[in-house]
């Protein structure tokens, strides 16, 4: 396999983009690392059209080099197709499993017009994996996009999400971040009509020495689209590292726009960090509504203090105050099945870091 | 029989001036079937008193001993002491975000009892439960404290604690900031706790007024972090009419 070329350069850390990420462990994907390793993408059967594609004729826009890098390097591409007026059903599920070494990935989700759907990623496994993830949401159409990181402990996960919310179309994405040791998750939207909603959730959960990166970045060039973003993260241990950053932009035409991002994290311990940097460029005085908020805090006694004085043990006590924690941003799923499924998945993450176990009488 | 026992309690916390003692000695013998009041000004030490009976981490008990039938309550951790049999109705109930009430409530039973409540009849002990303290039964799907009233708050205290059952109550300043209806609805549910027999009951209270509805067998006026004076229900008559202001008189003439 060759090294491809792209007109990305080599990031040194001093970029904007790049300042948080560790680069030195990023095996090379960043740099001119071959993709020689390999991971594994199947899907359950569905009522939906899921196949693999020449990538010829696939329009895609890399954002960086990793980006670039893996789209010059998949020769197709797992693409996934919502018919026209699908009126939803059951979720189309596909599974990104890495096998080891540096692999590339692409999965393409067009929802056709006034369809419905949900699309469950779960990524798992070993390895390092540049994985592009590019939505087209239709005129009118409903996507829910969900995509959970659930890798082994020293996997390496680079990706871009790109969403384009067609006219009067809704996506909701929710990404749920809990394994790997480092990930990092560029998603950017745009809105190719006017419209468009777009809501943008996240929950994670980064353990010792994890390092978990999202930047989001949504431009309103479109008038009366909304955008929303609301990620929460909880951190535990020596060299537990977030990053969130939300950018958005509102274009000189994109009135009537409504946007609103939020950050909030949840320290649970001595030595973890969490760096967050909302940023809002109006460009137009012309909108419904703009805001963000951002605050990182700690585990409050008090809350822990009420519930044991109920004879809750510390370690229920604390998945309760967690799980409450996150509560209002996995509701905002809007699926309970799908809810049930993320919280199962953050409770073992919980558990996994000795942070709380379950007790028999914990329900949703 | 049930019995509280707090022998020369003195309590310390550490502030950015250094050690501060709260608690100056206390002596409070407490059995089923008493109701103990424990009036004071505010600042004199009472929540100190309630927080650490519960076994608040805030406060270091620096010496003297609390012990629930014998056995050393000191030793036990906060969820260990609500096992045990008590439990304490805060003066500020904390909000738990994401925590809906019927969940806490269900997750504190399985805890105290150590087995799940069946579904069946704990669904209508909640519901009975819930109706004699006039709360609304979408209460139960509200998270925990969150966008309460005051009164809210209060009755779910004393909801709390009909259900856990415990052996030995303290209530911190629970008739705070009741209307009168709230006030005499809460009183109700103290008094059918009481009604259950071997109930030990430790009222702490800014005002006079909830005992009128909550009859006190003893009444103990705190000041400065000790108790100073100990009496039966006509001591609240009189402190109703003189207020504190004897004892601080008196603190003011020994100093
Ligand atoms: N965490 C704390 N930090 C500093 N001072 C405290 C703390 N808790 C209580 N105190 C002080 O201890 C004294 C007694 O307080 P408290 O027990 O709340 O009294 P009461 O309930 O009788 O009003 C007060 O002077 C109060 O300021
Ligand atoms: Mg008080």
């Amino acid at each position: 396999m060759t090294i491809t070329h792209t007109e990305f350069a080599v990031p040194t850390g001093r970029e904007e983009p790049w300042r948080f990420t560790p680069l030195a462990r990023l095996r090379g994907l960043e740099g001119d690392s071959e993709f020689t390793g390999q991971v594994g993408i199947d899907w359950d059967p569905t009522d939906c059209r899921v196949e693999r594609v020449s990538c010829d004729g696939v329009r895609y826009e890399p954002v960086d080099r990793v980006s670039s890098r893996a789209w010059a390097d998949v020769s197709e591409v797992v693409q996934v197709t919502i018919p026209r007026e699908r009126a939803g059903g059951p979720s189309v599920n596909l599974r990104v499993k890495g096998l080891g070494g540096v692999a590339s990935g692409h999965i393409r989700i067009v929802a056709e017009p006034f369809s419905s759907a949900t699309v469950v990623l779960t990524h798992t496994g070993a390895g390092a994996f540049a994985g592009n993830v590019d939505v087209e949401v239709g005129d009118g159409a409903s996507l829910t996009v969900v995509s959970q990181q659930l890798w082994d402990a020293d996997a390496l996960h680079l990706g871009h999400h790109h969403v384009s919310v067609g006219r009067d179309a809704r996506y909701r994405s929710a990404v749920v971040t809990l394994g790997g040791d480092v990930v990092r998750l560029v998603s950017t939207v745009d809105y190719s009509g006017p419209g468009g909603d777009a809501e943008m959730l996240g929950v994670f959960l980064v353990g010792p020495g994890q390092h978990v990166e999202h930047r989001l970045l949504a431009t309103h060039t479109q008038p009366h689209c909304r955008s929303y973003v609301a990620y929460k993260g909880a951190l535990d241990g020596e060299g537990a590292h977030s990053v969130w950053i939300g950018d958005v932009i509102v274009r000189p035409n994109a009135i009537g726009t409504d946007t609103y991002e939020l950050n909030r994290n949840l320290i649970l311990s001595e030595g973890a960090r969490a760096d967050s940097v909302p940023n809002l460029e109006l460009e137009t005085g012309e909108i419904t509504g703009a805001g963000h908020a951002s605050a990182t805090g700690r585990f409050d006694d008090d809350q822990l203090f009420y519930l044991q004085s109920r004879g809750i043990p510390m370690d229920v006590a604390r998945i309760l105050v967690v799980r409450g924690f996150f509560a209002d941003v996995v509701q905002r799923v809007g699926d309970p099945d799908l809810e049930a499924a993320v919280l199962f998945s953050v409770d073992a993450r919980l558990e996994s870091l000795g942070l709380g176990r379950l007790g028999e009488a914990i329900e949703s | 029989m049930t019995e509280l026992d707090i022998r020369d309690l003195r309590v310390s916390i550490d502030t950015d001036g250094g050690e501060r003692e709260i608690l100056r000695g206390v002596n409070l013998t407490i059995k089923g079937n008493e109701t103990h009041a424990v009036m004071g000004p505010n600042g004199s030490g009472k929540s100190t008193l309630a927080y650490v009976i519960a076994g608040h981490p805030k406060y270091r008990v620096t010496s003297g001993s609390i012990t629930l039938d014998g056995a050393d309550l000191l030793a036990l951790s906060v969820d260990a002491r609500a096992r045990a049999g008590v439990f304490l109705a805060m003066q500020y109930p904390v909000e738990v975000p994401g925590v809906s009430v019927s969940n806490f409530l269900r997750t504190s039973v399985t805890a105290i009892r150590g087995e799940a409540p069946k579904l069946r009849t704990w669904t209508k002990d909640v519901k009975e439960a819930m109706n004699e303290l006039s709360m609304d039964p979408s209460f139960a799907e509200r998270n925990v404290n969150e966008g309460f009233s005051g009164g809210e708050k209060k009755r779910h205290e004393i909801l709390q604690m009909e259900l856990l059952n415990p052996a030995i109550a303290v209530l911190d300043e629970t008739d705070s900031g009741l209307d009168v209806d709230a006030l005499k609805v809460v009183s109700d549910g103290v008094n059918r706790f009481r009604a259950r027999g071997d109930k030990g009951v430790l009222l702490i209270t800014h005002y006079t007024r909830i005992l009128k509805y909550v009859r006190p067998d003893f009444v103990h006026v705190f000041f400065d972090g000790e108790i100073v004076e100990s009496g039966g229900p006509e001591l609240a008559d009189v402190l109703e009419s003189e207020g504190y202001e004897r004892y601080v008189n008196k603190a003011a003439n020994l100093s």
